[in-house]
């Protein structure tokens, strides 16, 4: 179902959490919510889900306003970050629960929870409790318990921030793939700019209570709209010409000869070698946007090894024309 | 024998070798094992304290206890002897059928507070540590309010018995507001020196005993569980029974362990509230002791204790507690 959120706010006492954003996310989209702590994206979440009351604004959920209903009357469900599943319940009791509440006779909620547990490959373990279980293990019961009453939204804050590197990448290729078999909206929270890069069809980039770009990513990260955007979302530099702001991609960046005419001198103050590519620190106090922000300038390493340099020397640093983007404010 | 002998044996290797650090690691093995040694000597230490406590204040007068019920006594000694009179005086009459016995009545009379005060305890406790764990949002407040049920403890057990006399006697204030508010005509007469009074004087003595486990239990749950409940389509009492009573179990267990040892040793709110007309177990057992009847006293005590274990291994057998802690 479509989600349309209206001038949407929140304000606890003086300070405005969240500060009237527009945002219309389409019916079976994967839509991340990016941003630092403290922007918004959670509290945005949650008014979604109907867990915080709303200030002022509205969310609308398919055809209706959802303003003030129940979190069971939106169809939505939301999967929690520390995916609070009940201690004292097995997972499948914890998944039967929603069905449970709903009156659903027990025969019938044990099969419905068995078959969501096979879907997310945790019916071997169905007899178990939360706390025997490992973190991966309990994000897959959550899961389930949050798909079994057939949501046509899902919510999801931070689900991969409390796994270890390796298991993100696996959960996040999961969830891409339920998210394409169900069909459904899936909204996710998020801090890391890679998982909203690997996950979403829209991404929208929060900042002070307020949507910096929501764009899809590609979009996202070829044309930033805000040095923020560009700062946040990484790979890019911000660079303070005499009349305006561009966003340069430091895979773009070119330096020594090519570095084209209308280059600027900079000085190397770290080299890093990662493999493929190289990164190369510049501080370039005509270019930066901020006082002592250095530029990052990436090389593939074919063209590091023919013209390497070392700390302290002094390189032209340009970029070609057409991939300068103008940044608002 | 052998690992020990090696361990004599290299010991003073290792005290050799601790002055001077020796280039080779050889000598680690030894060390390690005296400093294990140390280690569990110092735990010994460590639990002594607690160890003598329980072992004076516990151990020992249970034993006696145990041992004074079986001696023997007349009207003016006591007789270090063997026998199980004072038992058999206890169950007198109880074996031979027909009328209850005065001893098993007075445990049913007993039993009878201890359920009402229990049932009692634990609705209003549980009510009001939920009011204080989930209705009240700033920390600052729950703390004012949990003191505020603790304030009761700043007058001693018999004033705040007493204090119920003026409220309830035959011409106190109860009666005398409904008689001039004209709901009755004559004074309640059951209102003090009865049943009631004495189950009163009980919820009001105990009923913080309850509340104390029950909030700390509703305080360790998470909170975003209740969240979960609702977006799940729980109703608010549906979070209640499905989700916080079951999670409140071991603070429940605590609580009636509390109140039901409290209400089945008790003899002095029996005794003030029931207007010395109430025979409970305590009650049995004091009035032995005041006729220096120890070892009938002892006898009935132990009898007491046994009855008490078999509640609560009852209760625990009900929500393990072990694993619930």
């Amino acid at each position: 179902m479509d989600i349309e959120l209206i001038s949407l706010t929140k304000r606890y006492g003086d300070t405005v959490a969240v500060d009237g954003i527009n945002l219309k996310i389409r019916s079976g989209s994967y839509c991340c919510l990016l941003g630092p702590s403290g922007c918004g994206k959670t509290t945005t979440l949650r008014m979604i889900a109907g867990h915080e009351t709303v200030s002022s604004g509205d969310v609308v959920i398919g055809p209706k306003a959802v303003g003030d209903l129940p979190p069971a009357e939106r169809g939505t469900a939301m999967m929690f970050q520390s995916y609070a599943l009940f201690p004292h319940l097995t997972c499948r009791d914890n998944v039967a629960f929603g069905l449970k509440m709903r009156g659903v006779p027990k025969a019938e909620r044990l099969k419905r929870a068995e078959a969501m547990l096979a879907l997310v490959q945790m019916d071997h373990l169905a007899g178990r409790l939360p706390a025997q279980l490992s973190g991966g293990q309990q994000q897959r019961v959550a899961l389930a318990r949050a798909l079994v009453t057939g949501p046509k939204v899902l919510l999801l804050d931070e689900p991969l921030s409390a796994l270890d590197p390796f298991l993100r990448v696996r959960m996040r290729t999961e969830l891409k793939r339920l998210q394409g078999e169900l069909g459904i909206t899936f909204v996710h929270v998020t801090h890391s700019q890679e998982e909203a890069m690997a996950l979403s069809d829209l991404v929208v980039v929060m900042n002070g209570g307020r949507i910096e770009q929501a764009a899809a990513p590609r979009t996202v990260f070829e044309r930033p709209a805000t040095a923020f955007v560009a700062r946040f979302i990484g790979g890019h530099n911000v660079i303070a010409l005499p009349d305006r702001r561009v966003a340069v991609r430091a895979d773009r960046m070119r330096l020594g000869p090519e570095a084209g005419p209308e280059a600027q001198s900079a000085r190397v103050v770290a080299v890093e070698y990662q493999g493929s590519t190289v990164h190369v620190s510049l501080e370039a106090p005509n270019l930066a946007a901020e006082a002592g922000a250095p530029l990052t300038a990436i090389l593939s390493d074919h063209a590091f090894a023919a013209s390497p340099f070392t700390l302290g020397d002094t390189v032209r640093v340009g970029w070609p024309a057409g991939e300068a983007h103008r940044l608002d404010a | 024998m052998s690992t020990a002998a090696a361990r004599t044996h290299a010991l003073p290797e290792a005290a050799q070798a601790a002055p001077a650090p020796l280039p080779t690691p050889l000598p680690a093995p030894a060390g390690l094992a005296a400093a294990t040694r140390r280690q569990r000597r110092l735990a010994y230490w460590q639990a002594m304290p607690l160890g003598l406590i329980f072992l004076v204040f516990f151990l020992v007068p249970l034993a006696l206890t145990l041992v004074v019920s079986f001696w023997e006594y007349n009207e003016y000694e006591i007789i270090p002897a063997f026998t199980l009179q004072n038992y058999a005086d206890v169950f007198e009459g109880c074996l031979s059928g027909g009328d209850l016995c005065t001893t098993f009545r007075t445990y049913l009379s007993t039993l009878k507070f201890c359920l009402l005060g229990w049932a009692a305890t634990l609705t209003i406790g549980f009510t009001v540590a939920y009011f204080v764990a989930f209705h009240v949002r700033s920390t600052a407040m729950q703390t004012v309010l949990f003191l505020i049920c603790t304030i009761p403890f700043w007058t001693s057990n018999v004033i705040r018995m007493i204090a119920w006399v003026p409220l309830l006697g035959r011409n106190g204030l109860v009666n005398d507001t409904l008689m001039s508010l004209g709901v009755i005509r004559t004074p309640i007469e059951g209102l003090l020196y009865s049943d009631f009074s004495v189950v009163l004087a009980f919820i009001h003595l105990d009923t913080v005993f309850m509340i104390v486990p029950i909030f700390n239990s509703m305080m360790r749950i998470d909170r975003s569980l209740i969240e979960a409940a609702s977006d799940a389509g729980a109703t608010p009492w549906q979070t209640l029974w499905n989700v916080i009573v079951p999670l409140c179990k071991p603070g429940i267990a605590i609580g009636s362990i509390f109140v039901l040892t409290l209400i089945m040793g008790d003899f002095v709110t029996v005794g003030v509230m029931g207007g010395q007309q109430i025979a409970s177990v305590g009650k049995v057992i004091q009035v032995q002791m005041a006729y220096l009847q120890f070892p009938a006293a002892a006898a009935n005590a132990v009898v007491l204790l046994g009855a008490v274990t078999v509640l609560i291994a009852a209760l625990t057998r009900l929500i393990d507690l072990r694993r619930e802690l």
